[in-house]
């Protein structure tokens, strides 16, 4: 494991590069097939509404993929992740049009731990709801 | 209906190896648009210092997750799938999916609590690789929402 970022070189409070990601229709169709999670929330309109939902939502483990983003881009590599733990607090609503939904991570540092590791509190919001609770993670920084 | 509590502590048998392929790891990073060359270049792994192309962190939850479908689809829990919902998950690594992992996945329900109506269920899964050596371990929590909301 090889983080490009050095533990000595951050401290509480570093801000890591904040990132948003689009999701469409079709990136949670192609998700599906990636993932193997057919659930038809994540593509059925008609079933979506039928149990409740506004509309189709995002995978919430699509969400979870697309927040670690901002750390492992971060730290160069994701095999420094020791740890990545989230609640869902929301979801993500992804109307059938071109733009569909924007996920927006934000993350900093929160705490220096032993053996170069730290720990990073991660923000990801969609549609100005916070969409991830308790979003954390561990990495093992050089 | 709330679910037997008799179940809190039970282990499931590993399931068969699930054999990691480097075309469905880039596969996945594709599906989440995760350019990072460690989860196709070879070459940009082993620079990092991994034996092959490693997997994006999320990824084993396609195979934890389907070893926990064994625990929720189990009658006798009593668990209605059709009213899940994901609520948690956390992972702690001790060190990543890579190219050519033979992985199983022991479940274990760590936890089943009701609360105003709703079904809650923790689920544990360790994984393993051939040697038997710990890969990750990832902890799903699942929420049966309560069926009188929307009687």
């Amino acid at each position: 494991m090889t983080a490009k970022i050095a533990f000595d070189e951050v401290e509480v409070g570093t801000e890591l590069p904040a990132r948003s990601f689009p999701v469409t229709r079709a990136t949670l169709v192609r998700y599906a097939g990636a993932s193997g999670d057919f659930n038809p929330i994540h593509w059925n309109e008609k079933f979506a509404k039928e149990v409740g939902l506004p509309d189709v939502i995002a995978h919430g483990m699509f969400t979870m993929a697309e927040a670690i983003r901002v750390v492992t881009d971060w730290a160069g590599d994701p095999g420094a992740v020791v740890e990545y733990g989230v609640r869902f607090t929301k979801p993500v609503v992804v109307p059938n049009d071109e733009t569909g939904a924007l996920i927006e991570v934000s993350a900093k540092v929160a705490a220096k731990l032993d053996d170069n590791r730290v720990r990073v509190d991660l923000t990801a919001m969609s549609a100005g709801q916070k969409v991830l609770g308790m979003s954390r993670a561990v990495v093992r920084l050089a | 209906m709330a679910l037997d509590q008799s179940f809190v502590g039970r282990t499931y048998p590993p399931t068969a190896p699930y054999e990691v392929g480097r075309e469905k790891i880039r596969e996945f990073a594709e599906a989440v648009g995760d350019a990072n060359p460690a989860y196709t270049d070879t070459e940009a792994a082993k620079a990092l210092g991994h034996p092959d192309v490693i997997a994006p962190p999320t990824f084993v939850f396609a195979i934890t997750f389907k070893a926990a479908g064994e625990v929720i689809a189990d009658p006798k829990l009593g668990l209605d799938y059709s009213r899940v919902v994901h609520g948690d998950q956390k992972f702690a690594y001790t060190r990543p999916v890579r190219a050519g992992d033979r992985l199983t996945v022991t479940s274990t329900i760590e936890a089943i609590k009701s609360l105003a109506g709703n079904d809650i269920l923790d689920i544990r899964g360790e994984v393993h690789d051939e040697a038997g050596e710990h890969v990750v371990t990832a902890w799903t929590k699942l929420v049966a929402r309560a069926a009188a909301e929307e009687a």
